[in-house]
């Protein structure tokens, strides 16, 4: 079984991996990827790295990317516009409870849309 | 300066280049009083990557210049800055492709930059951000009638003065609210020696 893939984005990396440690007590089995921080692991975000993450993180029912603070916004833009995949959703939510949420929805075996849905009316 | 030549866009990266490096510390603190502190450091890492990567090639057109300088920038700033300045010189690119860099080409391609920004950071002109001085140039260009350093130079710098008694609703700088008023917007003075640069490159090139 696959299931919607989740894709955090953060300026710093220690944020990314606490929201997947606090995610991963629960949910077990929806793959999470990682994109925090620049290239050099230093504060900011990087297109690459996001890149990597949506390719690790992919199934054939999508993948959903969550970020925190406007650049890390418009690198997940980018990052989507220069993959050539086209069920990558980037949705507005708290980071941290945004995330817990989708990946409590996709556990759930939702869909792409669905999950996206959960999260646009509960925040 | 009719056309903007390989070696003119060239030259403007060099400038820009030296101007944000030597300004470094000056752009690192507009932003630490509204922002995150990282506008200097991460400019003048991207220009510095530009510069290594233009200086290892051989270009045919000033279309592959921007290119270049756009991807670079897009993954070596790590700011919102990348985003941005990778968006603009991108559109440059596209617009410049194929094609002589007369002065109407030239003024499209800002105008397509400045829109590509817009889109990117959803911003509009008036939220104290580089579009701001953007917006400045393209009208001053979409005005004028020929490469003319001083239309650009002091358009470039009313955009950049305009940022400083409004508030900022768009970057970092809008959480602060009303306390970014009185504080000129980082994104716009380092936009501010880009143009400063090109409006050199045409006084020595004409």
């Amino acid at each position: 079984m696959s299931y919607v893939g989740i894709v955090l984005i953060s300026h710093s990396p220690k944020v990314v991996e606490g929201i997947k440690d606090i995610i991963r007590q629960v949910i077990h089995d929806v793959p999470i990827e990682l994109a925090g921080g620049t290239d050099e692991n230093e504060i900011g975000t990087s297109i690459e790295k996001i890149q990597v993450a949506i390719d690790k993180a992919y199934s054939e029912k999508g993948v959903l990317l969550m970020y925190d603070l406007g650049s890390a916004k418009m690198n997940a833009e980018m990052a989507i516009e220069m993959s050539e995949k086209d069920n990558i959703k980037i949705v507005e939510a708290p980071l941290l409870e945004g995330s817990y949420v989708a990946a409590v929805e996709s556990g759930m075996n939702k869909s792409l849309d669905e999950v996206v849905k959960a999260l646009e009316k509960g925040f | 300066m009719d056309n903007l030549q390989v070696e003119h866009a060239l030259d403007w990266m060099a400038k820009t280049n030296e101007k944000i490096q030597d300004n470094k510390e000056y752009l690192t603190t507009l932003d630490q009083a509204i922002g995150d502190g990282d506008h200097g450091i991460n400019m003048a890492r991207g220009f510095g990557e530009v510069m290594k990567k233009l200086n290892g090639e051989a270009y045919q057109h000033a279309a592959d210049v921007m290119k270049d300088a756009a991807m670079t920038l897009m993954s070596k700033v790590g700011g919102a800055a990348g985003p941005l300045y990778g968006t603009a010189f991108l559109k440059l690119s596209m617009t410049f492709k194929g094609t002589d860099v007369d002065y109407a080409t030239f003024s499209k391609g800002i105008e397509d930059a400045l829109n590509g920004v817009k889109q990117r950071g959803k911003a509009e002109i008036g939220e104290k951000t580089l579009v701001d001085v953007w917006s400045a140039v393209a009208n001053a260009l979409r005005e004028n009638e020929g490469f003319d350093s001083e239309v650009i130079l002091q358009s470039a710098k009313s955009g950049m003065e305009g940022s400083k008694d409004i508030k900022a609703t768009k970057g970092r700088a809008a959480y602060l609210g009303d306390r970014s008023i009185g504080h000129l917007d980082p994104g716009s003075v380092s936009s501010f020696y880009l143009f400063e640069s090109l409006a050199e490159v045409i006084n020595e090139g004409a």
